[in-house]
């Protein structure tokens, strides 16, 4: 009993109807759960105010942004060295819900950014990195629609998410490198020392876990969907070839 | 290899290669800025070295789909795939023959047209060797993009999609280099880092357009 035993599309498919409305009831519990605690049952802040709130969507969407992206390189990396479809649908499946993440976060943090910094937009590096990250979503995603024999497509987008990860990597110290910036350093880590005030931290946790399963659900949703599609794909042409033959 | 390149040159310089395009494109790119932002001097010296930066960067992004589409159009790139040569040097003298018809232009070009920008003086040796060592990342990154796209139809617009995000890297440290020496500061961190990616480009990127390459023929 491996892992691999959820490239066969039936199982994974299988395995997943019945886990799949539990991963939605639970992201739903943990995200309504932790934003109404966050939102209304936490003092504001003594410096920021009520805006201080929006931490908890634009934290959480942040950080499944950028995991987005390494579940995408993870599946990448599978699907070239294994050559499982799943792993390639996956991948493909995980883009558009890793892009809406990078939106929300850029949003939110822009309407975080207006009352506290006075401007809807900076130059920022961590804000420039997302801005990047989000162009390497749109051009993963057009290469995708872009190529019709769907194993050369897995194959290029994958070799993409790699070379994309490395220049991404690059990016993200360059653009350090060409502005000190606004946006605070790290407040969130596991050293409880530099977190952000414990009364913040429980409910950012909670939105944190909610956005995680909510990645997981759409991610897993979207896949079965990805496969179907192949099958039905696959379908198509046997009819046609049977039709051809007679 | 030798033979690749030249014969890539040739075609280049030939009918409709386009040599002189990348560089007529500069020009163009550098003599409309002043009319977008204005003529004042000290605006334009600002913006000097950012602008010259990006209309390389533009330039060079113009003649990437080239790099593999007439060999894909006359169906000589499966014979280049299996040709004794290695697919990888394959990729690297498509690279150094775009290098030398659009990079190596522009990098002897951007001083002459700085002047129309009124870049500061102490910016031209910073900015000359800025394109001398980003050009050829910037060949090639959009190697890489080229083989990716190869075959496509409106190849063009998906390859600047997919190709502009991985120039940023060398577009801010390039650019800085030059704001910096232009402001009479040391600037060799920038170049330091621009030689680093030049050198890990040509180190990997032969490898990856090669592998998209075989990906593509099969």
């Amino acid at each position: 009993m491996s892992i691999w035993e959820y490239a066969n599309p039936k199982k994974f498919v299988e395995t997943t109807t019945p886990l799949l409305p539990w991963t939605f009831g639970l992201a739903g519990l943990c995200l309504v759960g932790g934003l109404i605690w966050g939102f209304f049952f936490t003092p504001d802040d003594y410096r920021q105010g009520a805006t201080v709130k929006i931490i908890y969507l634009h934290v959480p969407s942040a950080l499944m942004a950028i995991n987005a992206w390494l579940m995408m390189l993870v599946a990448s990396l599978i699907w070239l060295v294994r050559r499982h479809h799943v792993s390639a649908l996956a991948a493909r499946a995980a883009a558009p819900v890793g892009v809406t993440m990078t939106l929300v976060a850029l949003v939110t943090g822009a309407i975080w950014g207006q009352p506290m910094w006075g401007t809807w937009w900076a130059w920022d590096p961590r804000l420039t990195s997302f801005l990047i990250l989000f162009l390497f979503y749109l051009g993963y995603m057009a290469l995708w629609e872009a190529i019709a024999d769907p194993d050369t497509a897995a194959d290029l987008t994958s070799v993409l998410c790699i070379v994309g990860s490395v220049f991404a990597l690059l990016s993200r110290y360059a653009v350090n490198f060409w502005n000190q910036g606004l946006h605070q350093g790290a407040s969130l880590s596991l050293d409880a020392e530099k977190n952000v005030a414990d009364i913040f931290y429980y409910p950012l946790l909670a939105c944190i876990a909610g956005f995680v399963l909510l990645f997981i659900a759409l991610v897993l949703m979207r896949t079965r969907t990805e496969i179907r599609v192949r099958r039905i794909r696959a379908l198509e042409l046997r009819a046609r070839r049977a039709e051809a033959r007679t | 290899m030798k033979a690749l390149i030249l014969r890539d040159l040739r075609l280049a310089i030939r009918a409709g290669g386009g040599f002189g395009l990348g560089l007529a494109f500069f020009l163009i790119v550098i003599v409309l800025v002043p009319f977008g932002v204005g003529p004042e001097a000290a605006v334009l010296r600002r913006i000097a070295p950012g602008i010259l930066w990006v209309a390389a960067l533009l330039a060079a992004l113009l003649s990437l789909d080239r790099i593999f589409a007439l060999d894909h159009e006359d169906g000589s790139l499966p014979l280049l795939a299996t040709a004794p040569l290695p697919l990888e040097s394959v990729a690297l003298a498509k690279a150094i023959a775009h290098w030398i018809t659009t990079g190596l232009p522009l990098t002897l070009a951007a001083p002459g047209l700085g002047f129309l920008l009124n870049l500061s003086p102490a910016a031209y040796p910073w900015l000359f060797g800025g394109l001398a060592l980003g050009t050829p990342a910037l060949s090639l990154i959009g190697t890489f993009g080229a083989a990716l796209t190869v075959g496509l139809r409106r190849g063009g617009l998906l390859l600047s999609l997919l190709v502009l995000p991985l120039y940023v890297p060398i577009l801010i440290f390039g650019a800085e280099a030059a704001r910096r020496g232009g402001d009479g500061l040391e600037a060799t961190v920038p170049l330091v880092f621009l030689g680093g990616i030049a050198l890990g480009t040509l180190a990997l990127m032969p490898f990856a357009a090669a592998l998209v390459l075989r990906i593509n023929l099969r």
